[in-house]
């Protein structure tokens, strides 16, 4: 077979190509075209009778499959579009590669001997090592507060158990602030590694599915500092030390909405 | 996404159910098919751009989702020539003839790109134009595809050809 003669160019007056009969089975054809077509085949019956069984076998593939059409969809066919992917897992991985970017190159510097690296760490300022605890405060959110399975350890239900567990493990007591008034629920709390010791994480949730993570250190305790503000991408972060504790409160929210929120932390955990 | 968009989407899903069922002839396999070509048609919406029929565009996703099935099956029966399979009669006995039976089975001993391009046009009505397009391949291929499809389903159909020598691999 030449695809010379299959290609489907209907002219009108040309020869009848077997294009042309396919073409007029499948009811592609231009009405002048179909009907010279229709005078061809009536001259020709060996070629009517190709048409028509072609014409046939439609018909048996659409009573073959169109029951198809009227079944019950399958539960499993996703019929929405994906949940939009957090913007903050992106965020996450391009902190936690900046952290390791951050770490590596501490590391390349290898050259520097280990009491020249202490001097530096012992004259860090109090406010690059709060800075420190922020950032981590901060990556901290990035990786939990999208989670939708699992963002917490222990969820709110259990407050007393969580608070209590904390404390515990954070050797100090350890409270977890209402926010009910500023619109934020306890969704519950984890512990993760801070820079030199456990770290208490609490989570909070507003109605519009917003999260906020409140970071509670003892690392950059012993002092006691102003609020101070700071931001990775879309998470801003409010942090301060009182007492024996370092705060850092994040969100992806408005430096506004999240210094709001934060005035009342503070009036919370104040003494 | 707008919400008339996602209808246009759901509005497709039973055509490409009828394609993905005539395709593999296995519902579950179909289902497959249909589920991948849909996970994808949300992830790549925005790629469609419009031109020309959305339906078309999912059947070009389901093509290349159901060609690598069939690559990565490697020959299996329904690429391999009649002649080369196995003796290993489908049914128990010749006699019960439900002829829809019998058409599904010669649908799928004909070859994938064949199968393809006889269920676009016959089935779903798509132009020579549009199944060049979903397929990705010259207009003229799509003819003598359609050809060399409508006389082995023939064929077989009649008898000519051994459909009880089918070799069906599910």
């Amino acid at each position: 077979m030449n695809d010379k003669h299959l290609h489907p160019i209907p002219n009108t007056g040309s020869p009848i190509t077997e294009a042309d009969l396919h073409a007029y089975a499948d009811g592609q054809l231009p009405p002048a075209r179909h009907a010279e077509v229709d005078a061809f085949l009536a001259a020709h019956p060996q070629d009517q009778t190709r048409v028509s069984d072609w014409q046939a076998q439609r018909r048996a593939l659409h009573a073959l499959l169109d029951p198809v059409l009227d079944e019950p969809l399958p539960l499993r066919l996703p019929l929405k579009p994906p949940a939009r992917a957090f913007p903050w897992r992106a965020l996450a991985a391009g902190v936690a590669i900046a952290a390791i970017s951050a770490s590596a190159a501490w590391m390349t510097r290898g050259a520097m001997d280990a009491r020249h690296l202490q001097t530096v760490l012992a004259t860090a300022s109090p406010e690059r090592a709060a800075g420190g605890y922020a950032q981590r405060a901060a990556i901290a959110h990035a990786v939990y507060a999208p989670d939708m399975g699992r963002p917490v350890e222990v969820s709110a239900d259990n407050e007393k158990g969580l608070v209590t567990w904390l404390t515990k493990r954070m050797g100090a007591p350890v409270r977890a602030p209402s926010l009910s008034k500023t619109g934020y629920e306890l969704v519950g709390g984890r512990l993760l590694p801070g820079g030199s010791g456990p770290v208490a994480q609490f989570m909070y949730g507003a109605a519009d599915g917003q999260r906020l993570t409140l970071y509670v250190t003892r690392e950059a305790a012993g002092g006691q500092t102003a609020f101070q503000f700071t931001q990775e991408g879309p998470v801003r972060v409010f942090y301060w030390v009182e007492g024996q504790f370092g705060y850092a409160l994040s969100g992806a929210v408005s430096r506004d909405e999240l210094q709001r929120v934060s005035e009342e932390v503070y009036k919370q955990l104040q003494g | 996404m707008r919400a008339e968009d996602e209808a246009l989407i759901l509005a497709c899903i039973p055509s490409l159910r009828r394609y993905a069922r005539g395709l593999t002839g296995d519902p579950h396999r179909a289902d497959d098919l249909v589920q991948d070509t849909l996970e994808r048609a949300w992830s790549r919406y925005s790629r469609w751009q419009r031109r020309g029929e959305l339906r078309a565009w999912m059947f070009g996703i389901m093509h290349n989702h159901f060609i690598d099935g069939v690559r990565a099956n490697g020959r299996r029966a329904d690429q391999a020539a009649l002649g080369d399979l196995p003796d290993a009669p489908v049914r128990a006995t010749q006699t019960d003839h439900l002829e829809v039976r019998d058409l599904d089975r010669c649908l799928q001993a004909l070859p994938a790109e064949q199968r393809e391009v006889l269920l676009l046009i016959c089935v779903e009505d798509l132009s020579y134009q549009e199944t060049a397009q979903v397929l990705d391949v010259p207009i003229g291929t799509v003819m003598s595809r359609l050809s060399r499809a409508r006389e082995k389903l023939g064929a077989l159909m009649q008898g000519r050809d051994s459909v009880s020598r089918l070799h069906r691999v599910k």
